[in-house]
């Protein structure tokens, strides 16, 4: 396995970006499902 | 014709970063007491939206501390304790971390007006003002009673989670907010006696650093003895039962116990490891949980 320390600054870049994308895409996953749910509460 | 060296352009900050950013410890406990004012108000709530409400809280409280971090970015660089957070340790600027905690709030406070009530979006709003402005920027550099008044921010949460379920502001919510806010000098200023030379170093006037140990102790034990009735309050006042009543005067009664022994058995500078400030301090954390936990406790087993 890399050692992330032996990594160029442009590598830890691109995977710093991707673990961010990755966080993000959850939370706005997250946030539709909730949105959805209260939508669905809302209209009881 | 010469060119300087090209300066290495930094990394972006990791998610970890900004998730450490809404210092995720301090969350926790927001997030039980904001449960808890919720499931003790008398009237059930929709699952969703007291997700929804709890969700929110800890946004919000996510926000007001990435604005806290991103105003005291050059305190914290001076402390030990918090030195290797985000923005002292150069892993973030200080933009992004304002921007963060701006969306956070904003957007804690506008999904809790949408999905549960103006009322819960209006309180939350002011409790973030409360902690980014009132505590961080205002009080906490300039007097010693910066805990004392700036405690009131860590004191909303459960009463926003009453009134998510709710839907107004009665006497248990008013008694909820002045448990904690009387809870909250003691907790930190036990904290204070064993990190002074931090607060110290960073030029913060907490307690002990302007006044000394002596007065910090005394001032720790009349919080303690004021902690007991106030504590009881719900009890006395017939908004909770008697489990919640036991509870609250064996709580109480150890927490004033602990605070007897660093005002009373402290008074010289003999046992330098601050054990009993510690043990006081750890308390004062397990106090607060228990005494939120026995109030749902007696909610749903006593009525």
């Amino acid at each position: 396995m890399t050692n992330p320390h032996d990594l160029d600054p442009a590598e830890q870049r691109k995977r710093i970006i991707a673990g961010r994308n990755r966080a993000l895409a959850l939370v706005l996953f997250g946030l539709v499902v909730l949105f959805f749910a209260i939508t669905i509460v809302k209209m009881k | 014709m010469s060119t300087a060296p090209a300066q290495p352009i930094p990394l972006p900050a990791d998610w970890r970063d900004f998730l450490s950013l809404t210092k995720p410890r301090v969350m926790s406990l927001v997030i039980f007491t904001g449960l808890c004012g919720m499931l003790a108000a008398p009237v059930p709530v929709d699952p969703v939206i007291g997700f929804v409400a709890i969700l929110c809280i800890a946004i919000g409280a996510g926000g007001s501390a990435a604005l806290n971090q991103w105003w005291e970015a050059d305190l914290d660089a001076r402390m030990k304790r918090t030195a290797a957070r985000p923005l002292p340790a150069g892993r973030m600027d200080r933009t992004s971390a304002r921007d963060f905690g701006i969306a956070l709030s904003v957007g804690s406070v506008l999904v809790m007006g949408l999905a549960v009530s103006p009322l819960a979006a209006a309180i939350l709003a002011f409790s973030i003002f409360y902690y980014a402005v009132i505590y961080t920027i205002w009080l906490k550099p300039r007097t010693p009673q910066n805990i004392v008044i700036g405690g009131g921010a860590g004191a909303f949460p459960p009463m926003i989670g009453w009134i998510a379920a709710t839907g107004q502001i009665t006497l248990m919510p008013v008694l909820l907010f002045a448990i904690i806010f009387f809870w909250t000098p003691p907790h930190f200023w036990a904290l204070a006696l064993f990190v002074e030379t931090d607060y110290a170093a960073a030029g913060i006037p907490m307690m002990p650093v302007v006044a000394g140990h002596q007065s910090t102790r005394r001032q720790i034990l009349v919080y303690a003895v004021l902690m007991l009735p106030i504590a009881m309050a719900p009890f006395w006042l017939g908004v909770a039962g008697w489990l919640y009543g036991a509870s609250a005067l064996l709580l109480s009664a150890v927490f004033l116990l602990l605070a007897l022994r660093v005002a009373v058995f402290r008074g010289t500078a003999g046992d330098m490891d601050m054990r009993p400030e510690k043990r006081l301090f750890a308390y004062s954390v397990l106090y607060l949980f228990i005494l939120f936990a026995m109030l749902v406790a007696d909610r749903f087993l006593v009525g």
